[in-house]
């Protein structure tokens, strides 16, 4: 074995390190699929009935649908009447604040490092907590309020503001869009609900920190947000899993808005189980995110740091229908052992002078396979549009795989496209000049690698960016050639 | 501090090193002179540690430790520095990422504790003022885009940064401006005590003007052929390699 190889092995060798499970007492629907789970859930969540029609219409149209089968991914046959599509830690009581959470619950969360308790907080960010299927307390909302912003759990919104929830459902993501966000539209449990009122710049991070708990169930979860005109925010998601040797399905849908000249900015640090070394057990990660920069001069920005799940199937994108709208894709995907990840993004440009920039960098170690595949579509009225594409990806060692699918598709002439496109290796050169200044393997593959993802990384709010500059490592540890 | 004892190396089967002897004393400037391909950077790899080659007889003591036995950032860690012949692009890390973490793991090595970002703030724009570089090209990308001159010049920071014991300069002066040349000189002599030691690879005689080397050796075909004084380099550059081909 080369040296390269043997600290390729050691790096990539870290244990997971959410990988704990909690027993708490949960309400949990029977295994299987079919309408009367679909109606059991709407029901457990007291929803009205437009809402179980949605879901039961969405129902009937998954039925007749197939998994998509274009990426490049080797995904195993999923059984979904295998699955429980419903799990909650049992409540006591209707909750009038986040001191009457149970403790076993906020102590979950604080092993995960996120304090539920508003005191405790950094005071720059609000969390909502879901766990399993449902959400179990929202920080900070008071605060927020007084600005009329309305941060909630999906199931709270549907009470609260069905007006809002009714008028803006699907419409980015029509539950028809395909096979993932069709059997979310259908069991999805819970999520979180945004709403930024006109010309107001939301003061903190929103947050929502997924936790997958239970075993044998899915988590389906929709995030909606709003950005009325002129408004701005930063929403930070961040997720974890128990190790389990079974696979978990996560199929989540987000849906984003904004107005005109309003901003928000997605990021994500995905930190599912990704399975073991021999790439047993692991979420499955089937997600659509989109957003639509719906009125004129409104910009929306995604960044994601993608290093678990055993699968990961994701393409935030952006439709850029207002004119001179912005849509921007930054993105790490860290693949190792044998994690799959097939992750990119749409960029439809149809306002005139839009504008969108992809920056993609994948990392693959291990046995992993890493593709990006992107499409940029410029159509005919969208006049005067550009896109900058560049895709660059970086392999440890030789028994990985990295692709690139970019398809780009302009429909008129004063539009441009640039495209890039680089594959590299770690350097042993580049290993051995940190070497040679005292800096030890681990150091010297996590400064690389941390210098390789940079210009995503850089986007992430500071808090995250150095939680995701240690995940880097962390998911690489024991890996480099 | 240095010794080396019968040194032979070889990197894909091929022998390099040939049973070479260095014996280098605290406190000691050595010039290593000699034609292209004669193993003068093999040399300098082999005493960082590079583990492309084989070290396949002799061995190399360092302040009386065998150094076999360690890793190179162990050896960095001990005090060696190597000033790279070509030195290494790692885009998206800048110089100063770069020595910062550098200089806190030789000092945690040392059981010290990590510079805070003012205490490391400071030891940078004293050292920058010895080689004379702007804080504008620390913060790029290390070497990425440097001009030849600029990242010999960022080598030296980063020697005068980690405060060696034995500094091995490969070929620093190659592609350095007469300006240039002085400032790095000048940056070398500043550094040199008598607890330390370098040794300067060069092809050019002219460098040893700046530096005065205690001895110059002569390597050809893996093995120091001739050792001498200063007079040693004046001599080579007035009658070539040959010359000493011929004598032996
Ligand atoms: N991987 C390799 N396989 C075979 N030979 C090699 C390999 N790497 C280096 N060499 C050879 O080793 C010899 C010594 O190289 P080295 O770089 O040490 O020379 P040098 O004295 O530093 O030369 P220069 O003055 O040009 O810098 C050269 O002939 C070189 O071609
Ligand atoms: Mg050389």
């Amino acid at each position: 074995m080369s040296k390269d190889d043997k600290i390729l092995k050691e790096f990539t060798s870290k244990e997971y390190e959410h990988g704990w499970s909690v027993d708490f007492d949960v309400d949990q629907a029977p295994i299987g699929l079919n309408e009367d789970i679909v109606r059991l859930i709407s029901k457990k969540k007291e929803e009205p009935n437009w809402l179980l029609n949605w879901r039961l219409e969405a129902f009937s149209q998954f039925k007749k649908m197939k998994e998509p089968d274009w990426s490049n991914l080797n995904i195993p046959k999923i059984n979904y009447q295998d699955i429980s599509y419903y799990s909650a830690p049992k409540k006591k009581k209707m909750l009038k604040s986040m001191d009457e959470v149970d403790p076993e619950l906020i102590k979950t969360f604080e092993k995960l490092g996120i304090s539920l308790l508003e005191q405790k907080r950094l005071s720059g960010v609000a969390v909502d907590a879901v766990i399993d299927s449902v959400s179990i307390g929202t920080t900070f909302k008071d605060k927020l309020s007084e600005l009329g912003i309305i941060f909630c759990s999906f199931s709270e919104a549907v009470k609260e503001h069905p007006h809002l929830v009714k008028k803006y459902l699907g419409t980015v993501v029509p539950s028809k869009d395909n096979y993932f966000s069709c059997l979310n539209s259908a069991v999805f449990s819970d999520g979180s609900f945004c709403y930024i009122p006109k010309g107001v710049r939301c003061p903190m991070e929103l947050s929502t920190y997924f936790r997958i708990n239970a075993s044998n169930t899915g988590q389906f979860e929709r995030t909606l947000i709003i950005a009325d005109q002129g408004s701005y925010v930063s929403y930070l998601e961040g997720c974890t899993a128990p190790m389990r040797d079974e696979n978990q399905l996560h199929a989540a849908v987000v849906e984003i808005h904004a107005e005109k000249d309003a901003e928000v900015k997605y990021s994500t640090v995905q930190n599912w189980y990704p399975g073991d070394k021999n790439g047993k057990g692991g979420i499955y990660n089937f997600v659509t995110k989109r957003g639509i920069c719906f009125g004129n001069n409104s910009k929306i920005s995604w960044t994601q740091v993608e290093t678990g799940s055993a699968i990961t199937w994701k393409y935030p994108s952006c439709i850029l229908k207002g004119d001179n709208s912005i849509g921007e894709f930054y993105s790490v995907a860290v693949t190792n052992n044998y994690q799959q990840a097939d992750t990119g993004t749409k960029m439809i440009h149809i306002g005139k002078n839009t504008k969108s920039k992809i920056i993609s960098k994948g990392i693959s170690a291990g046995f992993s396979q890493n593709s990006y595949r992107g499409h940029v579509n410029v159509i005919k009225r969208a006049k005067n549009s550009r896109n900058f594409s560049q895709c660059d990806s970086l392999l440890l060692g030789n028994t990985c795989g990295a692709h690139t699918f970019p398809y780009i598709d302009i429909e008129n002439k004063s539009s441009m496209v640039e495209h890039e496109a680089t594959t590299s290796k770690i350097g042993e050169d580049q290993i051995f000049y940190c070497l040679q200044r005292g800096i030890d393997e681990e150091n010297a593959i996590a400064l690389i690698v941390n210098g390789y993802a940079k210009e995503v990384l850089k986007q992430l709010p500071m808090e995250f960016s150095v939680e995701a500059q240690k995940l880097l490592s962390l998911t690489l540890e024991g890996s480099v050639g | 501090m240095l010794e080396i004892k019968n040194l032979h190396a070889s990197i894909d089967d091929t022998k390099i090193l040939k049973g070479l002897n260095l014996k280098v004393s605290t406190g000691e400037v050595h010039a290593i002179m000699g034609p292209n391909g004669s193993g003068k950077s093999t040399l300098a790899s082999v005493i960082a540690g590079r583990e492309d080659y084989d070290v396949t007889e002799g061995k190399i003591d360092f302040m009386n430790n065998e150094l076999s036995e360690l890793s190179p950032d162990e050896r960095a860690r001990e005090g060696i520095f190597l000033a790279f012949q070509y030195p290494v692009e790692i885009p998206g890390v800048s110089t100063t990422n770069f020595m910062k973490t550098a200089v806190n793991q030789v000092r945690k090595s040392k059981g010290e504790k990590p510079l805070d970002a003012v205490e490391f703030l400071k030891l940078m724009k004293e050292k920058m003022k010895l080689v004379n570089i702007k804080q504008e090209l620390l913060s790029r990308s290390i070497n990425e885009g440097f001009s030849g001159g600029e990242k010999k010049r960022n080598e030296i920071f980063q020697m005068a940064m980690l405060n060696p014991k034995l500094s091995i300069l490969d070929e620093t002066d190659s592609g350095l401006d007469i300006d240039a040349l002085k400032i790095v000189s000048n940056g070398v002599n500043t550094l040199r005590s008598k607890d330390n030691a370098t040794i300067v690879v060069t092809h050019y005689q002219r460098l040893l003007n700046y530096i005065v080397p205690d001895f110059v050796h002569v390597l050809m075909d893996g093995k120091i052929v001739k050792s001498g004084d200063k007079n040693l380099a004046l001599e080579l550059e007035e009658k070539g390699y040959d010359w000493i081909k011929v004598k032996n």
